[in-house]
């Protein structure tokens, strides 16, 4: 493959997003794509966000978090209770809104992150679960959201086009981060965190950063949850979904984006094209969890991606 | 009083079972630095090996030794197939895998038996214990004294013999335990086995005491005797079964004193509070990271 400028990339990156915006956007116009379809496409753009943030903890910062659907779920009651409790025109409440989910989670994540930050991953992914069902628990007796039967009565203000620009900025703002040199502190972190701290890298800060980046994102994702649905559950917010979204990250492949988005679409399409295997959905999501793990980690995979590895780095 | 007896005797019933539990928690985190998400669904399948066994018409005693047999073998094999190839892998693989495991384990059983509790025939009929205006039901005690003994004999077994010997040396320091002659793999394999078979005991005993069985009920008492493992200093087998007392109580007594609904928080805020300000738990060491 011919070596691609960084500007280059990025005009060409723009232009599949705006293509297959148009093709989406025209494709509904056209009444081809029904509602149904239409509402499987705004899962697969709220997947993509979701997925894309908890790779940069998983996947680039290597810290296992199972409390994303917390975050998912701060972000989408706070914004909920935010355009409900407000009265605002439409065009100027929902993206305050969803703004509001996403500072709304990320002061939970920092809330989560601080005492997380000087202990080693099992511990953090054990404090991040706890988090998770904290949160549901407060939910479900918290009366003045709606408790165990549900928020409802939120505007629904989210449409396809709302959720296409967030995703798309999303993937855009997390690609710039990590190929950015903060980007490389944080991949240096996951690779050897000794070493890096050793090398001058601010482990805490960087750590914290991308903590937050996450939960924002996570909140951002349930906004849009929120204001898609009409209606809020504490039971939606399970450790289920955080293991869903995890799921979509290991078969996206951690640390990589793009491999992230087309995971996120197609686990998401996959149980509405086939009704009949929902049945085994968190069955086979289990088995390609293992699976995943085990082929990563055998000597002889490993080789081979060395291997391809060191060719990539000659062309680019 | 009357009532905090009561309460006094329901939190050490479920905190010895939470101790079982933590134990198996703590002997494999100890020896293969690894927490075994799946460890709460194996208390599952040891519920629902005896429940199978007894509904087939056996005895409740064979139930209970093959379900403990199963258990055993099941931790062994989960440990082969899935844990040992991934040992020089990094943390968050075998993390990912653990959970892996659980998720498989608990949705094949749903498939199998169904979403829908189903009810556990309680086979411990002893007559109820009576101490002054108290009564105590014979699950209560017979649960208590089980997960004693088993616990006396579990520390014997560490101290003595020569594999627990062998169990503590591979949790020191592996290499220097293989470069002594110890088969490392064989150590590891039992590790699980024991932890497993713990487990299904203490399945066992949770589920006489609260008859009905669904493929998730491993799921949350795994997680409160993971936060008991961590309470009492995991890798530390006295600290397991101190912080399952602990945690038995302080749930038994918010449950009572403060609200039923709030309990798994208040859990899961200690854990989150323990976690920050004594990470090495009650009785468990400081150890530095070395490059």
């Amino acid at each position: 493959m011919k070596k691609l400028s960084m500007r280059n990339r990025v005009f060409l990156e723009f232009a599949i997003t705006l293509v297959v915006y148009i093709i989406c956007s025209l494709l509904m116009r056209a009444g081809i794509l029904t509602s149904y379809w239409q509402g499987v496409l705004m899962s697969m753009c709220i997947n993509v966000i979701l997925t894309v943030s908890l790779n940069m903890t998983a996947g680039f910062l290597g810290e296992l978090a199972l409390g994303h659907a917390g975050f998912m779920a701060v972000g989408a009651y706070a914004s909920a209770f935010f355009s409900k409790s407000l009265r605002l025109l439409p065009v100027l409440e929902f993206p305050l809104a969803i703004l509001v989910g996403g500072i709304v989670a990320m002061a939970f994540g920092l809330l989560v992150c601080l005492p997380t930050l000087r202990l080693r991953g099992d511990y953090l992914a054990i404090i991040t679960l706890a988090f998770g069902e904290i949160v549901r628990n407060i939910l479900i007796n918290l009366k003045v959201l709606g408790g165990a039967g549900g928020y409802t009565a939120i505007s629904r203000y989210a449409n396809f086009t709302w959720a296409f620009v967030l995703a798309a900025l999303t993937v855009f703002l997390s690609l710039s981060l990590i190929h950015s040199r903060h980007g490389r502190s944080i991949i240096a972190i996951r690779e050897d965190e000794i070493a890096a701290e050793s090398s001058g890298v601010n482990t805490r800060k960087y750590k914290i950063i991308t903590f937050l980046f996450s939960a924002f994102f996570a909140g951002v994702g349930g906004a849009l949850y929120a204001h898609y649905m009409g209606f809020l559950q504490p039971s939606i917010f399970t450790l289920d979904k955080s293991i869903e979204i995890l799921v979509m990250v290991v078969l996206g492949g951690m640390g990589n984006i793009f491999g992230s988005v087309i995971s996120a679409g197609v686990l998401t399409l996959l149980p509405e094209v086939l009704r009949s295997v929902s049945d085994y959905r968190m069955l086979v999501y289990a088995i390609v969890l293992i699976l995943m793990m085990l082929i990563k980690n055998a000597p002889k995979v490993q080789l081979f991606l060395q291997r391809f590895k060191r060719s990539k780095e000659v062309h680019s | 009083m009357n009532q905090f007896f009561m309460q006094l005797i329901n939190g050490l019933n479920i905190g010895s079972i939470y101790a079982l539990i933590a134990l198996g928690y703590t002997m494999v985190y100890g020896i293969a630095k690894l927490i075994n998400f799946a460890h709460g669904d194996v208390i599952m399948v040891g519920a629902y090996v005896s429940f199978v066994c007894m509904n087939m018409g056996l005895p409740w005693w064979l139930a209970v030794i093959i379900s403990i047999v199963a258990c055993a073998l099941l931790g062994i094999l989960m440990e082969k197939i899935a844990y040992k190839p991934l040992r020089k892998a990094s943390r968050i693989s075998l993390l990912i895998t653990a959970i892996g495991i659980s998720y498989l384990l608990q949705n094949a059983f749903q498939l199998i038996f169904g979403a829908n509790p189903q009810p556990y025939p309680s086979f411990i009929t002893l007559p109820a214990l009576k101490i002054g205006v108290i009564t105590i039901q014979s699950n209560y005690y017979v649960t208590f004294i089980v997960s004693v003994v088993l616990m006396i004999l579990l520390t014997l077994f560490t101290n003595k013999t020569t594999m627990g010997k062998a169990m503590r040396a591979v949790s020191e320091d592996e290499g220097a335990a293989k470069l002594m002659g110890i088969n490392v793999d064989t150590t590891i394999s039992l590790t699980f086995g024991i932890g497993c078979a713990l487990a299904a005991i203490a399945g066992i005993l949770y589920t006489n005491c609260y008859p009905m069985i669904n493929p998730t009920l491993g799921s949350l008492p795994g997680i409160k005797a993971f936060i008991a493992a961590v309470l009492g200093g995991i890798g530390s087998i006295p600290g397991a079964v101190i912080g399952g007392f602990i945690l038995g109580m302080v749930e038994a007594m918010t449950r009572a004193y403060i609200s039923s609904q709030l309990t798994d928080t208040i859990v899961f805020t200690i854990l989150i509070l323990m976690l920050v300000f004594k990470p090495a738990g009650i009785l468990g060491k400081n150890v530095k990271e070395k490059v």
